[in-house]
């Protein structure tokens, strides 16, 4: 792990279409009227061919991303993550996952990241939609090195993949040498006290977290889900085996989300008791980002007295 | 339509050689209108009325217009038609297996377990089939993309959209054609199955296009100057002489169809946008197809 000046991660998603441009040349980029917010737009001006800003029309730009993608074309489709994934869910499902496309989705603006616009604008359970979804890889990245990485995986890979993006600098958690692997848990600590599930932003919350907790002598084994899926069964039941207490940490509903896809595994294969932080099935609001995570209940000192918590409440 | 130059020899000769490929191509839709029947018949299940639709447009398109190689279905070359109104799915089937996709013997697993041939097309399941629909609205956004790709990868592939009156309903249908005005890709071409009939009823009190041409133009399409008959195999034969020509993309041809065509109290009738083909339907529809078949092969 580093620590660099954050790095917001659609800006490192913009220089990475630019640099992978040449890697890919079958690569083509759509936005939706949004492509300075993307950051999409650096791109349609160096490579204006391979580039289409189709408007405001969602669905359309799906479905022709599909037809392109048909053809051979790698298509990145680009736009707010709520208008991607809501707006475009049947085109998603009937026409790039039932096909099992190559397209790559990248959802922008995610999670309360979006945070001054209001719940109209916030995404909070496009992971739910997008994991339902057969075919589909969804995927977390909790820091712009592991977006970057990601966006060059699912350019190699044989069928579609939501990348799920924040809009605001997140810190820079993990060098270029601990590569992103897709399905693969990175594990950031190793604990025998309690098992802590993270992905995305609250990351850097959970390893603050855990140090503090680690000086009141809890041990978590801290675990980096950025793959949602297909999600790293075997790591999670290993540590769940050895822990016996789960916490999951998300921006995002707990209804259906990574809270939910670890509870899925855990209660087939690790059964283990569970709590999940993330926002509690309600809409949100307006605000500043920070202060918006902290109202709905995503934050370190959540992290830290949820864990509390759960190791008073289950003793191993 | 009427040719206006029959003062020149060679464009009779011509002319006569279209009639009797019309004329052929008439014939195969018809048959496979029986077909058709048959396998809805056999199985309980299927949409006849707008299988029976787009019967002629079907035929031309895979026996005459496109250039396809039914042996190699992944051919990078060929053209390719998007079937938008995806319920057409048992007049497609019946088209390809013909064409030589896939045996013939295997259409009557139309929509029963384990069968390639879903109720609605599946590009990865049956060959021949460019992209699954059945969701309304999707085809001319997937035809678009289609078309922009042949264009950046230097390809001359044509790309067909066939577009029902339940697409036209569909707001993506409106942003697909917005878009495509803006990138005007070659070979880009609309054909609308334009039966005025849509599964509760009639179009125009369920939701009215009209009036289509104009707005298909609004939009900066290039439209067909004539609205052809959709169920004569020659007008339509025509109407692909008009597309072939073109210089202007994206170019929209529409067809005044019949839902339901074929059979006298099908036709036009909304109940037979998808009624089960029971026994009794069978047997007095099933000598109208094959009457008309006979009159048509005579004529041959």
């Amino acid at each position: 792990m580093t620590t660099t000046a954050p790095i917001a991660m659609r800006d490192a998603f913009g220089e990475a279409l630019l640099a992978l441009a040449t890697e890919f040349p079958e690569m083509v980029v759509l936005d939706a009227d949004v492509s300075t917010s993307t950051r999409t737009a650096a791109f349609g001006q160096r490579h204006a061919h391979r580039f289409f800003n189709v408007g405001v029309a969602e669905a359309n730009m799906v479905d022709m991303a599909a037809g392109m993608a048909t053809c051979g074309l790698r298509p990145v489709v680009n736009t707010f993550a709520l208008f991607l994934t809501l707006k475009a869910a049947d085109q998603v499902r009937n026409i790039v996952c039932y096909n099992n496309l190559p397209v790559v989705f990248a959802g922008s603006y995610a999670g309360l990241s979006d945070s001054y616009d209001g719940a109209s604008h916030q995404s909070i359970l496009d992971v739910a939609l997008m994991r339902a979804m057969p075919n589909m890889a969804v995927v977390v990245p909790a820091d712009s090195v592991e977006l970057r990485q990601a966006l060059e995986l699912t350019l190699r890979r044989n069928g579609p993949t939501y990348l799920r993006l924040c809009r605001n600098p997140t810190p820079v958690l993990f060098a270029e040498a601990e590569p992103f692997v897709l399905g693969k848990i990175r594990k950031l600590r190793d604990g025998a006290d309690l098992t802590i599930a993270v992905c995305g932003v609250p990351t850097s919350m959970a390893i603050e977290a855990s140090a503090r907790l680690a000086t009141s002598g809890i041990a978590v084994d801290l675990l980096e889900v950025s793959t949602i899926k297909p999600i790293d069964r075997a790591a999670l039941a290993a540590s769940a085996r050895k822990t016996r207490r789960v916490l999951t940490v998300e921006e995002h509903t707990v209804c259906g989300g990574l809270g939910s896809a670890v509870a899925e595994v855990l209660a087939q294969h690790a059964p283990a008791a569970m709590q999940m932080i993330g926002i509690q099935d309600v809409f949100t609001e307006s605000g500043d980002y920070a202060a918006l995570l902290k109202k709905y209940g995503i934050s370190t000192d959540h992290i830290e007295a949820g864990a509390r918590q759960l190791v008073a409440a289950h003793p191993q | 339509m009427v040719a206006d130059n029959h003062h020149d020899p060679l464009a009779v000769l011509e002319e006569k050689d279209r009639a009797k490929k019309a004329a052929l191509l008439q014939c195969l839709a018809q048959e496979f209108r029986l077909t058709v029947l048959d396998i809805l018949h056999q199985t309980g299940t299927g949409h006849w009325g707008g299988a029976a639709s787009a019967a002629e447009l079907l035929v031309a398109l895979y026996f005459d217009a496109m250039n396809i190689r039914p042996a190699e279905p992944a051919w990078p070359e060929r053209d390719r038609l998007v079937v938008s109104k995806g319920h057409a799915s048992c007049m497609l089937y019946t088209v390809l297996a013909h064409r030589g996709y896939f045996p013939p013997s295997e259409l009557n697993t139309f929509r029963q377990i384990d069968s390639r041939l879903q109720g609605h097309p599946c590009m990865n399941k049956t060959p021949g089939v460019e992209m699954s629909t059945g969701s309304l609205g999707h085809g001319t956004s997937v035809a678009l993309g289609m078309a922009l790709a042949a264009r950046l990868s230097e390809k001359t592939f044509w790309t067909y959209v066939l577009i029902g009156d339940g697409d036209l309903n569909e707001g993506q249908t409106w942003e697909a054609i917005m878009a495509a005005a803006k990138y005007k890709p070659e070979r880009l071409v609309a054909l609308i199955d334009y039966n005025k009939v849509q599964l509760d009823g009639p179009s125009d009190q369920i939701m009215p296009m009209d009036p289509l041409p104009e707005k298909l133009r609004a939009f900066n399409w290039n439209v067909a100057p004539t609205v052809y008959d959709g169920n004569s195999a020659a007008e339509v034969l025509a109407s692909f002489a008009w597309v072939k020509d073109q210089p202007q993309w994206p170019a929209a041809v529409i067809y005044r169809t019949r839902k339901g065509r074929g059979v006298s109290f099908m036709e036009n009738n909304a109940q037979w946008h998808g009624g089960v083909v029971n026994d009794a339907t069978y047997a007095k529809a099933r000598p109208e197809l094959l009457a008309t078949l006979r009159t048509l092969e005579a004529n041959l």
